[in-house]
């Protein structure tokens, strides 16, 4: 374990806080793009003020209705989707949504960005990012591993040259940390981490959902009207536990750790893989009160392994090679 | 919506595929008939929702057929079990658009939340026709019960061994030449019968109802959009949330 040299006595213990790209964060937990709407769900059960942050269902510049449903499948610890980003476009959620989520969060959401082209990225990310509601966007998440369009998303996300292409795009039309959430569909994520921070991004995010299917049996059909969906859940939480730690060992620049995280206990061990915020995704779809249950079991986790400080123990597990 | 632990009172056995099962304690967010409710099961990752087909002060009584893996197992569930169970969940009928003389139409897995509704009807003092249809005689379940509430209940069957041989549609037909015309209609069942429902009860037959549907749902309570469809009137709907009940001028097939 890396323990604080220099505890500061003023701060209560355990601490729980991280920073993220220069903001600071009161824990680490962030419920994930798609898991989690425009925040206003989840306020009618628990006040979301006690997470870390969230980020926001993705959006595009026009408004989408996403797929034909069937769109979910249920597979072994995890969900299969295949929604396709559905949301009302970036112009209702700057005149709708933000608003709205201003009435019950106080705190920085994370955009996310998704799109079809590097120009659409680019305008999305600069009309939230010059829009009069800024001011409640912390950072932009740009998703380029949407596993469920066709036609860009996860393409760009696939290919370092078209990554960076993305990055070095949204980066000139905005101030905001820029994060860039990778698909984990891809033999080499590291490599395209790197390039993402070489292009000048700020953090990165992952994982995406894993590309898989179900078939129903009676008809032979796939499940899904998509034929393809996106997997995550339990069933996800090694394979983004062992990318989190590959990227740490390739990149300076903070990471958003996602995939599987259902309790506490996982929280921890992602952020000793190098995560610096976790992200909470599927969990929230089973269980309502997920989120908030991972921030409240935190200090007593933290006790259990003698963690005082949680941004102590960022890619604590890289320490002992 | 409300997370509550319910306890199984009794699982029963209606007909080879349709079980029904009482379940016991607080039911207070279940405020409108056409609801459901989403269970947790050991072993599986999302929720089961299933429709209220009634509910009393403590009591939520659900009927369900062991189609998948996950209602198969709820077979299996004993008295005594405690479940953690999200209550309340959808948009229900809205019995106030019945007029005097609704007609509630349901096929297979799809009558139990006509139930609660034609109890409401019932107590609003409506003359409440019920046309019920099934596959064959062994599959009827809930007909007694029905006419129990005072309701006038008639059956098809596909196989003709009891009632009207036919769909509910033909049944439907047939009731409309001996009886005064319906003021409203309410449905829940496969889809191939509500879109019968449309083109007879509704486009050429004249009388406006509610369709309830059903979708593979992700979490039940509006968050994933994995159930939502685009409507005639514009927009969309989450069947988990705005629906699962939709009035016929929204639907767009």
């Amino acid at each position: 374990m890396v323990a604080s040299k220099n505890i500061d006595v003023n701060k209560r213990l355990p601490d729980t806080r991280v920073d993220l790209c220069g903001i600071t964060l009161d824990n680490p937990v962030i419920p994930a793009s798609g898991c989690f709407g425009y925040g206003y769900e989840f306020a009618e059960l628990y006040d979301i003020n006690c997470l870390g942050s969230f980020s926001f269902k993705g959006t595009t510049l026009e408004p989408r209705f996403g797929n034909k449903t069937p769109r979910i499948a249920e597979a072994p610890a995890g969900v299969l989707n295949s929604v396709g980003l559905q949301n009302p476009g970036v112009s209702k959620v700057i005149s709708h949504e933000l608003p709205r989520l201003a009435e019950v969060f106080n705190k920085p959401v994370m955009a996310n960005v998704s799109g079809f082209s590097i120009e659409e990225y680019v305008e999305v990310t600069r009309r939230l990012s010059e829009s009069e509601r800024a001011d409640q966007i912390g950072w932009i998440e740009v998703n380029i591993s949407c596993p469920n369009v066709h036609g860009g998303g996860m393409s760009f996300g696939t290919d370092a040259d078209m990554a960076a292409e993305v990055v070095e795009a949204t980066r000139k039309v905005t101030s905001k940390p820029l994060i860039i959430k990778l698909s984990p569909n891809v033999t080499d994520i590291a490599g395209i981490a790197k390039a993402c921070e070489d292009a000048g991004a700020d953090g990165v995010s992952l994982i995406n959902t894993l590309m898989g299917m179900r078939i129903d049996k009676k008809t032979a059909m796939p499940i899904l009207a998509n034929t393809t969906g996106g997997l995550s859940g339990p069933a996800v939480f090694p394979v983004a536990l062992r990318m989190v730690y590959q990227v740490y060992e390739a990149v300076k620049i903070p990471i958003v750790g996602m995939g599987g995280i259902t309790t506490a206990e996982d929280v921890i061990e992602m952020m000793m893989a190098g995560a610096t915020a976790v992200g909470v995704g599927a969990a929230n779809l089973a269980e309502p009160y997920a989120s908030k249950q991972i921030v409240e079991e935190l200090p007593s986790v933290m006790a259990k392994y003698g963690i005082e400080r949680l941004a102590d123990i960022i890619g604590a597990s890289h320490s002992h090679k | 919506m409300k997370q509550v632990k319910l306890t199984v009172k009794s699982n029963k056995m209606l007909t080879p595929t349709t079980y029904r099962m009482r379940l016991e304690g607080d039911v207070s967010a279940i405020t409108q008939p056409g609801q459901f409710i989403n269970l947790k099961l050991d072993g599986h990752f999302l929720r089961r929702p299933i429709s209220v087909c009634d509910v009393e002060s403590s009591h939520v009584t659900i009927i369900y057929k062991a189609l998948g893996q996950g209602t198969e197992e709820m077979t299996h569930l004993e008295s005594g079990t405690v479940l953690d169970v999200l209550t309340g969940l959808g948009t229900g009928f809205d019995s106030s658009r019945s007029g005097d003389a609704p007609v509630l139409i349901g096929g297979g897995v799809g009558i139990p939340p006509l139930y609660l509704l034609a109890k409401h009807l019932i107590r609003e003092k409506k003359k409440v026709t019920v046309i019920l249809g099934y596959n064959s005689e062994d599959e009827i379940y809930y007909a007694g019960e029905f006419a129990a509430l005072g309701c006038e209940v008639k059956i098809a069957t596909a196989d003709g061994s009891v009632g009207i041989k036919g769909f509910v549609t033909d049944a439907y037909k047939e009731l409309k030449r001996t009886l005064n015309d319906y003021t409203y209609f309410y449905t829940c069942g496969p889809t191939a019968m509500l879109k019968a429902i449309y083109r007879d009860v509704y486009t050429r037959g004249g009388v406006d109802g509610e369709f309830s549907f059903e979708e593979r749902m992700g979490c039940g309570y509006g968050a994933c959009m994995g159930c939502s469809v685009l409507l005639k009137t514009g927009g969309y709907k989450r069947i988990c949330k705005d629906g699962p009940v939709l009035r016929a001028e929204e639907i767009y097939w």
